[in-house]
């Protein structure tokens, strides 16, 4: 067995790996390429950087691309991603034209690898119209959705389904994303990877060393959110839930911790929201992160004692599961994929308010005994359902899926 | 007359298709893809679950729990349907209509009643293949089992009565293939319900019971 895939049977076990060895083998090394929007920062970038990896190991010809554009193409997406996720969002027509165009110079610049690929995974909007570039494409093309898309603005997500369309087959995180489209919707939750820099365990000195960097007290409880400075993952009503807890236990102190990512132009007004909203309490922390902090923010999550992700939309919510399998309760917004993480009363707690946040805040912070219940419970939930094996194993039955036809039983091997 | 262990890996596809009451799900249930049928009985077995289910498979559930029908009557008769009584799917998509038409034609309000989460219609797509492996004779089982995956006992196990001649699982039909020199065996075998059990205690019962027989214990 070769040493990635060593490494991941000694967490994900060794009947997982077999499985996907065996899957794969059916596949015959078919070449694979996934396309995105950004390198770094973000759910789908981390994800990427060890699936195409994975996929090498169990003898794919898998690569990972990734689309560049201008400032303009940048707004233009994250007027889609804010839109999908239902905001009335309208991109000027002008955007629109320089998204085409970004996509038709990616297009050419892609083209020999694209062209000829077994299967291409298209992921998320930005990169969505380069199938009408490829006629002649050979393999499969997969449009990817890793956003909350249940009520999306219908205008924008009608000019986006022209692209989409067009596809074989599109995927998305759970049921409820699913859309009226004239291909199958496969339903896949992302994952994790207990491997990376943002999941390994760490030396317990570690932990304590990042904590005294930005100034907390180990002594003293903690609350920790984990996410992009963006308005859907509510930063203001986590540092409200906060506020409202404080009263209740005064030595509580809050991180609001962050990536910048290169597809996101609205992140420094968002953190200049948060950062006015925590102004002059020395307990909150507001923290701009670099991109590729995985270290540190791993040890953030390890250092708290409750992970908060309180979203008022998400797509699944990455940070969840990170904070899950680090054995913390986590108390999350009840929305898209949190609510199938975070088990009411199991691993955590579902909250639509900051006050209920507050509340479930206070009530973990009194019970010790129950929080680490909770927390070997999500560790083990995570174990068994959202590492990157699982996802890595779904994809691998989707392609096979898609090279015979809408029959519910293949027979492979 | 060596077992040939296959594995299996569970696709889901949403169908686009909703109900958001009881004439909704009996109206679906007529026309949905039979692989909607399957998933809904067999595919929770291989979905992540964080407990035992209460109800052995989706549209028993739903319709008792908190953000669907609430109607326990419905969700118990639901609940009871063996999905190996049935020669096939579509038979069994039958027996679905009619207890929910029988339902519907017994209680007013749950015509009237709007779940507050609908019914999201999934269907599967099951991939078999080849693992390569094969158990040579039963008394080999306790040994060859622990390497086995979780979803080749769903398949072997589950899958099989859906689509083996007597409805049974694969084990018991290899076993069969001895005459009665395992009768036991099969008889303990049988006495396993496999639907509420997560797959991973599933496959160690199975296991348990093959060691077990095979060190000499009794019933």
């Amino acid at each position: 067995m070769s040493g990635l895939l060593e490494a991941y049977a000694k967490v994900a076990g060794e009947d997982t790996i077999s499985h996907l060895r065996q899957l794969s083998s059916t596949l015959g090394g078919m070449k694979v390429v996934h396309v995105n929007s950004t390198r770094e920062g973000g759910g789908v970038a981390e994800i990427l950087c060890r699936l195409v990896p994975l996929q090498q190991e169990l003898g794919f010809d898998a690569r990972w691309e990734v689309i560049t554009g201008g400032k303009e193409f940048y707004q233009c997406t994250k007027g889609f991603h804010n839109a999908l996720q239902g905001n009335p969002v309208v991109v000027p027509e002008r955007l629109l034209r320089e998204f085409e165009k970004t996509n038709l110079e990616n297009a050419e610049r892609m083209k020999d690898v694209l062209e000829d690929a077994d299967a291409v995974f298209i992921h998320d909007p930005q990169p969505a119209p380069l199938i009408k570039y490829f006629p002649n494409r050979k393999g499969k093309w997969i449009w990817r959705c890793h956003i909350d898309a249940s009520q999306p603005y219908r205008p924008v997500w009608n000019y986006l389904k022209r692209f989409v369309a067009q596809y074989d087959t599109s995927v998305f995180s759970l049921a409820e994303f699913s859309q009226s489209l004239p291909h199958p919707q496969y339903i896949i939750p992302p994952s994790i990877d207990p491997l990376s820099e943002k999941n390994i365990g760490l030396p317990e000195d570690e932990v304590s060393r990042v904590a005294e960097t930005f100034g907390l007290d180990r002594s003293r409880p903690l609350i920790v959110q984990i996410s992009r400075f963006d308005r859907f993952k509510d930063p203001i009503g986590v540092i409200r839930a906060y506020r409202l807890a404080k009263k209740f236990a005064p030595g509580l102190q809050l991180v609001l911790a962050g990536g910048g990512a290169t597809d996101d132009p609205e992140g420094g007004i968002v953190l200049g929201e948060a950062q006015e909203a925590a102004g002059g309490d020395s307990d909150a922390h507001v923290l701009l992160l670099p991109a590729d902090a995985h270290r540190t923010i791993n040890a953030l999550q390890r250092a708290a004692d409750i992970v908060v992700q309180k979203s008022i939309r998400e797509g699944f919510g990455l940070t969840v599961t990170e904070g899950l399998w680090k054995g913390k309760p986590v108390i999350g917004g009840n929305t898209g994929g949190i609510k199938i993480q975070v088990i009411d009363h199991h691993t955590g707690f579902l909250v639509t308010t900051p006050e209920g946040a507050a509340l479930r805040i206070r009530y973990l912070l009194l019970n010790r005994e129950r929080r680490e219940e909770m927390g070997r419970k999500a560790r083990e939930y995570v174990r068994r359902n959202y590492l990157l094996t699982r996802q890595l194993r779904e994809h691998l039955t989707l392609i096979a899926g898609l090279h015979h036809g809408s029959e519910y039983r293949i027979g492979m091997g | 007359m060596a077992f040939a262990v296959k594995d299996c890996a569970l696709a889901a596809i949403a169908t686009g298709v909703r109900a958001h009451n009881l004439r909704e799900l009996r109206d679906n249930l007529l026309t949905v893809h039979p692989g909607s049928i399957y998933y809904h009985f067999w595919g929770g077995l291989l979905r992540p679950a964080f407990e035992n289910r209460e109800y052995m498979n989706d549209f028993a559930s739903w319709s008792w729990k908190a953000h669907g029908l609430h109607d326990e009557a419905l969700a118990e008769r639901l609940s009871v349907i063996d999905p190996t009584d049935f020669e096939d799917l579509e038979e069994l998509r039958q027996e679905l209509v009619e207890v929910t038409s029988d339902r519907l034609e017994e209680s007013e309000k749950l015509r009237l009643l709007h779940a507050d989460r609908p019914f999201m219609f999934i269907r599967s797509q099951i991939v078999i293949f080849d693992t390569y492996a094969a158990i040579e004779h039963p008394s080999r089982f306790p040994m060859a089992a622990p390497m086995m995956t979780p979803s080749s006992f769903f398949f072997h196990f589950i899958d099989a009565r859906s689509r083996t001649k007597d409805r049974v699982d694969d084990f018991r039909e290899w076993l069969m293939e001895y005459g009665d020199e395992f009768r036991p065996l099969i008889d303990r075998l049988a006495s396993l319900d496999p639907y509420f059990i997560p797959l991973a205690e599933l496959k160690e019962k199975i296991v348990g019971i093959f060691a077990g027989y095979f060190a000499g214990e009794t019933v």
